[in-house]
């Protein structure tokens, strides 16, 4: 069956063709690290992102007014390079290897290339508890995203929650938008925070991010040891319960932003045929994947913050267009940068009674509302799929399988076409309107 | 200050300013209620990026459209499943 559609399409596609030396699956950091280092070689480089601008979860702001001078160094590289931008553009699945199919608002579009680099980045990691579909209740990037996207937060009660150094550039962000932020809640222990921040002196910038960011919300109470339990309000949230394990206590608030970490967007090289590993795209020294030319670069490979994207990212750059030299240059930061990563996974592992979260009635699947209870019978992922819908709703398991995962520790299985829903016109590769080409 | 824009939201002749998304410019008129599940319980935005689908919404009748991705446009229609009012 996906054969068949995928032969026609290719033979039969009506899609306005656009072929490149090198083209880059995301313009969030690593993506756009990687176009500034292949575009100086002289090749062809071409970005995709599904946002309808540059700069991915990040940098979504910094393209008018940087946070700080890095962000500004690299703003300034990246519009003195010379790329072709495609925006509003979902992958939606691969023709033959070195050719995707894509939609752009709406119309299908044929990407060939010689040279690929997967930076699609990550997702939060949302887990499922009494009241967490209730409008309101948002991820902690997702509550930033959309005051980035002009909501306007000024005066409104917030709760932060979950895990992870998200949550304080979240509550920061927030805070300088006006937003009475009521507590931040990290979930992990004040034991493996309290060694996490002593370890800091190993990375001083890091450090001194960390100070900055906590001066900025001293008057904000930032609890560890202490995480949601319910979310409650009859159209739209109104409070939230919280407990340190010990006590339990509820807060009025106008939005509850919580995320557990993040997850990286792995679907698309699965598709292509590259190896995972649990922690991400399994990649080799120049990230090169298991696949002949498609490289991964950022989040995708394993969650490392926006410093090590941005190394691998020019790895990639550097090792897609044949300058291994310079690749290797950057070896010892991508190592420094590794370690980091390491202290982060390792001081914000997620405690098992967050596993307790769900009641029976609690949605696990948002798509299909499967609740909890429906699931626990089954043994994996396959196989609670085909009894109760789980994970084959709109967003194709992308929020409840990493849930069940945790939840249960099932794991993910294949990845079919296509990615995104799309239009069937544009699954036969054909344009309901004429495109330019 | 950027240019105002003139969209309307379930019938309702809105102004959002430029860059402003749909997601956002829905929440600010008819609340935060975007889509009914498939048993009818109210939902809207959670990862704001794409992912999970939440904030669907009507954009110039087609539906299924992520209002989290798509930026308001001069004369856009934006219709949602319910409307909370703010």
């Amino acid at each position: 069956m996906t054969a068949r559609f995928e032969s026609r399409a290719g033979a039969e596609l009506n899609a306005s063709r656009h072929s490149f030396d090198v083209l880059i699956l995301g313009a969030g950091p690593a993506g756009l690290a990687a176009a500034c280092c292949a575009a100086e070689s002289g090749q062809k480089v071409g970005v995709v992102d599904d946002n309808p601008d540059w700069g991915g979860q990040i940098w979504r702001r910094d393209r008018a007014k940087p946070s700080g001078k890095k962000a500004s160094r690299w703003m300034e590289r990246i519009r003195s390079i010379a790329f072709e931008f495609l925006p509003s553009t979902q992958i939606i699945s691969q023709l033959h290897p070195g050719s995707l199919l894509a939609e752009q608002e709406g119309h299908p579009r044929e990407l060939n290339y010689q040279q690929l680099i997967v930076a699609t980045g990550a997702r939060e990691r949302f887990l499922p508890f009494p009241g967490w579909t209730l409008p309101n209740v948002m991820g902690a990037g997702g509550l930033q995203a959309l005051v980035k996207g002009g909501l306007p937060i000024e005066g409104k009660r917030v709760a932060i929650a979950g895990t992870g150094p998200l949550l304080l550039a979240v509550a920061g962000y927030l805070h300088k938008q006006g937003a009475d932020i009521r507590l931040i809640a990290e979930q992990t222990s004040k034991k493996l925070l309290w060694r996490f921040g002593m370890s800091l002196w190993k990375h001083p910038g890091k450090a001194i991010e960390a100070t900055g960011l906590r001066l900025q919300l001293r008057q904000v109470p930032y609890r560890a040891g202490v995480w949601p339990i319910g979310a409650e309000g009859d159209k739209q949230l109104t409070s939230v319960t919280f407990t340190n394990g010990k006590t339990t206590w509820s807060m009025p608030c106008d939005y509850l932003a919580c995320g557990f970490g993040l997850v990286p967007n792995t679907e698309l090289p699965a598709l292509l045929g590259c190896a995972r590993t649990a922690k991400g795209v399994h990649v080799d020294e120049m990230q090169r994947s298991s696949v002949p030319a498609v490289y991964c670069a950022g989040e995708t490979t394993g969650i490392g913050g926006l410093d090590l994207a941005l190394i691998e990212g020019q790895i990639a750059g550097f090792a897609a267009t044949g300058r291994d030299r310079k690749a290797r240059a950057l070896f010892p930061a991508r190592k420094r940068a590794e370690a980091f990563a390491r202290r982060l996974e390792e001081a914000f592992v997620l405690r098992d009674e967050l596993r307790q979260l769900p009641v029976p009635e609690t949605l696990v699947c948002r798509c299909e509302d499967v609740p909890f209870a429906k699931l626990k019978p089954y043994s994996s992922w396959t196989e609670a799929k085909l009894q109760t819908r789980c994970g084959m709703g709109t967003c194709q398991g992308r929020i409840c399988g990493p849930a069940t995962e945790f939840l249960f520790g099932w794991q993910l299985q294949s990845v079919r076409p296509p990615l995104f829903p799309t239009n069937l016109v544009n699954l036969a590769g054909v344009s309901p309107e004429p495109v330019d080409a | 200050m950027p240019s105002s824009i003139a969209v309307t939201i379930n019938g309702r002749p809105t102004e959002v300013s430029e860059g402003c998304t749909v997601a956002a410019a829905v929440m600010l008129t008819s609340g935060s209620c975007f889509r009914l599940s498939v048993t009818g319980q109210p939902r809207g935005p959670l990862c704001g990026m794409g992912v999970c689908f939440e904030c669907r919404v009507t954009i110039d009748g087609q539906p299924q459209q992520r209002s989290c991705q798509t930026l308001c446009r001069e004369g856009m229609c934006i219709v949602t499943a319910c409307d909370t009012g703010n």
